[in-house]
């Protein structure tokens, strides 16, 4: 990117530490423009306290964290999954927030346009949360015609400076954003605030009706928000869930299982966060078991159990820099 | 005055006699006396007493997280150089959990203006020691004195790289005033310490208590001795070196970037693959 970013215009800034560069993505995105940074694992932790800055200000911008094992240093350059419900629970506070998990080249280019949509949507950092497998792989990539890519820009305000209150949010809860330098003149703070973005830190009514909208936003949306890729569903008994490269372990075992006449299908997370919780649901009530495999001693199955009940689900987990086997998968789906 | 005041958010938050009053005021009667177009400014503050300030000025602002107020303030000036932000905040903000990203901004001088309100405590909190504590100062976590060296923070930010480099204390007002505008107006990183009176935290433990009586002390141990080398401009109980200390130039850092950015696409226009031109 340091490469790219000069040639199209863009700004490429290396600062002193994950902590900074996050504080300079709010920085740049509310001077206007849309950022993004990427991290691994340590890095990740030492984003969370403005990723939370950038909730409570309601900043578009983008996260990519290219997963490895941990806890702490844990092993680097090795692959996991170990940080998506970190990607949820990270920051303190309560907060929601969108995660996306590609599982493919293909997909990384395709979902961080979709996360900087999504970002500028709804005004809340978007994480994109990808595993080594797939920020190292080398397969064929389409890049569309820009014409043929749709971008989203955030709402900007439609009243004049006098009147515009940045905190303020009609029906679809998001506020319109100003920037700096266009004579708005507003204040905005990580301290509980009112529409006018003046501290509220005494009010317990104000900071309700902050949180609620800070989370409502997006849990109001879920459907639209969500994205899930579901094959061989129609007749299965059994399901695998499964995101980012495990997914591709897992499409393989259910291709294989219904070569043998298996019914199985084929449940895949494209976002992480907001859960699809309506999804896994309906799948639950129509198959008898759900395995979920994971790269990680079992984060995601939770929520998997939260929304399908914990008689019919089953955790896969694995660890140590090692990919499920298609073959592994499918025999944990039968046993 | 008003012009420059968010007068929705006043009365300010700051007790009687705190000199973070006198900070915010010199600072609007500099940009008053500028006539800085305060669509240009963006004033950040981090988190404390001072970090309030953001809310006072009625320029576009941000109150970041604890010591992250220039790591914002940088990502704004890297894409908007046309924008100047101001980071107002206090020495535990900017030089104890924020100490990284100051050191940075100023070796890679940025054009951001940094004021600290240097009370010598954590004020907001309940008056705790920090980077700036004098040696056997009381404060609620040094109940037996302080043990520890404190910063001489004109030295740090001269050594680190800033082109402008003053003190003063709260009491030199149409100096600090005229400080402030130098800063405002230098390009590059400038830094104006302002040692301030805390007589609820700090003043308080240490025979400070009366906001007067603290004036009165900040008047009699300042001594003036500008552009001597910052690292003899000592903060003692019994000496404060006001003045200024560095005024030179370098090349700024936005500038720098743009000027970089322009190279690459000027190479790409030659070639015919430009498509996007920079700002």
């Amino acid at each position: 990117m340091s490469r790219r970013l000069p040639e199209v215009g863009g700004v490429y800034l290396q600062m002193e530490d994950e902590i900074a560069s996050m504080a300079a993505v709010i920085g740049a995105s509310y001077a206007g423009v849309k950022s993004m940074t990427a991290t691994s694992g340590p890095g990740f932790s030492l984003m969370q306290e403005n990723i939370g800055l950038a909730a409570m200000t309601e900043t578009p911008c983008v996260v990519v964290d290219v997963m490895r094992a941990g806890p702490s240093s844990g092993q680097p350059t090795k692959t996991s999954q170990q940080d998506v419900m970190q990607a949820k629970w990270g920051s303190h506070g309560d907060y929601e927030i969108i995660a996306l998990s590609p599982s493919s080249v293909q997909e990384m280019f395709d979902l961080t346009i979709e996360a900087f949509n999504l970002s500028e949507t709804y005004r809340c950092p978007v994480l994109v949360m990808t595993d080594e497998i797939v920020g190292h792989l080398m397969e064929r990539l389409t890049i569309p015609k820009p014409e043929g890519i749709h971008l989203a820009d955030r709402k900007r305000p439609a009243a004049p400076p006098s009147e515009y209150l940045p905190f303020r949010a009609g029906e679809d809860l998001v506020p319109e954003m100003a920037i700096f330098g266009e004579g708005y003149r507003f204040y905005a703070t990580g301290l509980t605030h009112d529409e006018t973005g003046h501290p509220q830190t005494d009010s317990p009514e104000e900071h309700a009706k902050l949180v609620q909208r800070l989370c409502d936003k997006i849990r109001k949306n879920v459907n639209k928000i969500t994205k899930v890729e579901r094959i061989f569903l129609d007749d299965a008994d059994i399901c695998i869930i499964a995101y980012g490269s495990v997914a591709r372990s897992a499409l393989s075992a259910v291709i294989e299982g219904r070569g043998k006449g298996i019914k199985i299908g084929f449940l895949r997370l494209v976002t992480l966060w907001p859960f699809p919780e309506q999804v896994v649901e309906e799948v639950a009530a129509q198959v008898d078991k759900i395995l979920v495999p994971e790269m990680n001693y079992g984060q995601m199955v939770r929520e998997v159990e939260r929304s399908a009940g914990r008689r019919k689900v089953e955790s896969l987990p694995k660890l140590g820099d090692a990919l499920h086997t298609p073959q592994e998968i499918l025999a944990h789906a039968l046993s | 005055m008003e012009h420059y005041t968010r007068t929705g958010m006043i009365p300010h938050i700051w007790c009687n006699g705190c000199g973070d009053g006198v900070i915010l005021g010199e600072f609007l009667r500099a940009l008053d006396e500028l006539k800085y177009d305060i669509n240009k400014l963006v004033v950040v503050s981090g988190i404390g007493c001072i970090g309030r300030i953001s809310g006072y000025t009625n320029t576009d602002s941000f109150h970041t997280t604890h010591g992250r107020a220039l790591a914002f303030a940088v990502g704004v000036k890297a894409v908007r150089p046309e924008l100047k932000p101001v980071v107002i905040s206090g020495d535990g903000d900017l030089f104890a959990i924020g100490g990284n990203h100051f050191i940075h901004a100023a070796r890679r001088n940025i054009d951001v203006t940094v004021i600290c309100s240097n009370n010598f405590n954590y004020g907001m909190t309940g008056g705790q020691s920090g980077p700036t504590t004098p040696t056997n100062a009381y404060t609620t976590t040094t109940r037996y004195g302080n043990i520890e060296h404190p910063f001489n923070l004109v030295h740090l930010a001269a050594a680190s790289g800033a082109v402008y480099v003053a003190r003063w204390t709260s009491i030199h007002v149409k100096r600090l005033r005229e400080s402030m505008k130098k800063a405002v107006n230098k390009k590059g990183f400038s830094f104006v310490e302002v040692i301030t009176t805390c007589p609820e935290e700090y003043g308080r433990r240490n025979k400070l208590a009366d906001p007067i009586e603290g004036m009165k002390w900040l008047r009699e141990v300042s001594v003036v001795r500008s552009f001597i080398d910052p690292i003899q401009a000592v903060v003692q109980p019994d000496k404060i070196v006001v003045g200024e200390f560095v005024d030179i130039e370098k090349p700024e850092f936005s500038e720098l970037l743009l000027e970089s950015t322009r190279k690459v696409q000027a190479n790409l226009e030659k070639e015919g693959k430009l498509t996007n031109v920079a700002i």
